[in-house]
């Protein structure tokens, strides 16, 4: 226990005098979780708060015409900008430039004859299968000249999908009204008045939003609930450059020779580091649960909020940290030179990151990813974290993730012992 | 009969992927209380005899025994008998020379108030007590080497294994290093020394193995090496028995 003690001692020492280790350690995390949950949220706020410049080139003189721009106005994300009328395609792309418009949108010159004409059609369509004779209506002779979008090409396609539906959701409006005349006019032959009108198209039922969380809490989760716990993890793995290189340094400078010559077995250094560095991932969590909920609100961020049950958290975090380690001291075991590990170390964290659902979730990426994400145990880890910060579970609850997790953890450590034993250094 | 220091019998050594073997069945007893100089030209097999008795290389061809104690892989308690000073320094540069000391002391087997009472003792006679509590990195290399030496005496080590102990210090650490260690001879530390500084192995060594491409060439007191080969100095009886040529090509 004497010699135990000391090694952590030793290995305690030399980790505080290394300035740049700890630097990656502790700042870099904390930076990425800052920054990273800062352009979330600001994406959020974009498309939630702020509103996105659309130029708007209305060609059509008729009422469907001024419909549509009124049902975009209402939509409420987008700052309209009108333009003189018939614009050519490549000055409207200057114009997107010189007014920092990511949309801008052409209603053709016919768009109210051909409404009018598809919405007749329909109106006499549906009140023949109603049973109601009227005047037949022929089918438009052409179809509409659809509605010109043209968008910034750095505009993501998550967020060209949201504008869209947004667009799509006005010329709903446009068009449902127009079918509603028709068929009014059919029906009383004289125009619908203006208030059932509004009634009828404004009168649409809300959506309630409820995350579903395992506790019954109603806490909705926002950019930082998904944010620290997933660089928190980030940060926990990150510690192979720090940890792979110090096993690494051990074994190629003179200490290495002096220990293997001591009566004590190699296990008890590779011990001290595993409990050195999981007290090194614990002082990282809660360094970046503190930030996420002190300093978060301060710079106008939304504030963490902890879960319920926090010894299952202290759990996840001494699994996950000694996940962590392991795959560190295995990584180190195994290079050849510090270069080695560091590069490996390195990009491999960012691959597990990225195939464990880090960067991209993982209900987004494709069927034939869903094993892969399995090996990675970041994916377990995030999942852990992700059942008791978003979902308010329990310890009880996220099992299922901690045994994959511990079973990966297990495999490391072998792996190790394999290729300590291969290399006779224990 | 006192049991010897170390005794080695057949003891072959030939490493992965060598057509020819480094060590050829090499017999040899160092008794204890000597001052054991180990030489021969580059390659000749020196540092491997070196590792194989401190047990950094494992011995699968003879026996080697330290006080009767045969090494084996799994026999950690046979290295509580020696102490090794390896030719490049073996500590963390990171940490001062009383930390490395509590460290290495801790892994030779000691407690607390013997570190520190050890520690203080070892800084006071390697003349390091001033500059106790500053990290080594900064250190000179004969401060280094100082350094290197008082962790392998840490635990009083009945044999000490010295892989050139001096290479690269001034002529004042050199000297401080050589007195300390026939002081340590004298109150009955066995030593065993390879170097190519042959002056300061013959100011050193009382008896001597010559060794050459695997074997032993030449074992024997230094005095009565010289006297039957009609040499004055290490120097000369060196180049005698192993010639002028280089041998290191062979490597």
């Amino acid at each position: 226990m004497y010699k135990l003690k000391a090694t952590i001692l030793k290995d305690l020492r030399i980790l505080v005098r290394d300035k740049v280790g700890l630097l990656l350690m502790f700042i870099m995390p904390i930076v990425l979780a800052v920054v990273i949950t800062a352009i979330q949220n600001s994406t959020f706020e974009l498309v939630n708060d702020n509103k996105v410049p659309l130029i708007l080139d209305n060609r059509d003189t008729g009422e469907a015409g001024l419909q549509m721009v009124e049902a975009i106005n209402k939509a409420g994300i987008f700052e309209v900008i009108p333009i003189g009328q018939n614009i050519a395609v490549p000055d409207m792309a200057k114009l997107m430039k010189t007014k920092d418009a990511m949309v801008a949108l052409i209603i053709p010159s016919d768009f109210t004859i051909m409404v009018k004409a598809k919405a007749d059609y329909m109106a006499s369509k549906a009140l023949k299968n109603f049973g109601v004779e009227g005047d037949t209506v022929a089918a438009p002779q052409r179809n509409i000249e659809p509605i010109t979008m043209m968008y910034h090409p750095v505009m993501q396609e998550s967020f060209r999908h949201s504008v869209q539906g947004a667009l799509r959701s006005a010329l709903q409006i446009v068009e449902s009204r127009q079918v509603l005349s028709s068929m009014y006019f059919s029906l009383n032959d004289q125009p619908m008045p203006p208030g059932l009108e509004e009634d009828m198209l404004n009168n649409s039922i809300g959506i309630n939003q409820v995350a579903v969380s395992r506790d019954g809490s109603r806490n909705v989760p926002n950019a930082t609930q998904h944010n620290i716990p997933a660089w928190t993890i980030f940060a926990m793995f990150f510690i192979v450059i720090s940890l792979g290189s110090s096993v690494v340094r051990e074994k190629l400078n003179g200490s290495f020779v002096r220990l293997k010559t001591l009566p004590t077995s190699y296990i008890v250094a590779l011990l001290s580091k595993q409990i050195t560095y999981l007290i090194v991932t614990l002082a990282q969590a809660a360094i970046i649960f503190g930030i996420g909920i002190w300093v978060f609100p301060l710079i106008g961020l939304p504030g963490l909020n902890l879960p319920s049950d926090m010894a299952g958290l202290l759990v996840v975090l001494l699994i996950c940290g000694w996940c962590a380690v392991s795959y560190a001291i295995c990584i180190g075991v195994f290079a050849q030179t510090q270069e080695q590990a560091n590069g490996l170390g390195a990009v491999s964290i960012v691959l597990l990151a990225a195939i464990g659902g880090l960067l991209v979730p993982s209900f987004a990426m494709p069927d034939s990813f869903k094993t892969i994400i399995k090996l990675s145990p970041l994916h377990w880890c995030l999942e852990a974290f992700y059942g008791l910060f978003l979902e308010g579970g329990n310890l009880k609850d996220i099992m299922m993730n901690l045994l994959p997790l511990l079973a990966i953890t297990l495999i490391f450590q072998l792996i190790t012992f394999w290729g300590l034993k291969k290399k006779n250094l224990i | 009969m006192s049991i010897p220091a170390v005794s080695i019998k057949e003891l072959s050594y030939k490493y992965d992927g060598q057509s020819k073997p480094s060590l050829f069945h090499l017999n040899l007893v160092v008794n204890e209380g000597e001052r054991f100089g180990i030489f021969g030209p580059n390659g000749a097999g020196k540092t491997t005899l070196m590792n194989c008795m401190t047990g950094l290389l494992e011995v699968k061809e003879g026996d080697i025994s330290l006080f009767g104690e045969k090494i084996t892989r799994h026999n950690k308690n046979i290295h509580r008998l020696f102490g090794f000073v390896p030719q490049d320094f073996s500590f963390y540069h990171e940490l001062t020379p009383v930390e490395n000391l509590a460290f290495f002391g801790a892994w030779a087997g000691l407690k607390s108030p013997e570190i520190k009472k050890r520690t203080n003792e070892l800084l006071e006679v390697l003349g390091l007590t001033d500059v106790r509590d500053k990290q080594v990195e900064k250190f000179s290399g004969g401060m280094k080497r100082r350094v290197n030496l008082a962790i392998s005496v840490m635990h009083h080590p009945r044999l000490l294994f010295l892989d050139e102990p001096t290479v690269g210090v001034d002529v004042q650490t050199r000297h401080a290093i050589i007195d300390y260690l026939l002081e340590l001879n004298r109150q009955g530390t066995t030593l065993i020394y390879t170097s190519h500084q042959l002056n300061e192995a013959q100011s050193l060594c009382d008896t001597i193995a010559l060794i050459d491409i695997g074997e032993i060439i030449a074992h024997d007191t230094l005095q009565h090496l010289l006297n039957i080969h009609g040499e004055h100095g290490l120097e000369g009886l060196f180049i005698k028995l192993t010639g002028k040529a280089y041998r290191d090509c062979d490597v």
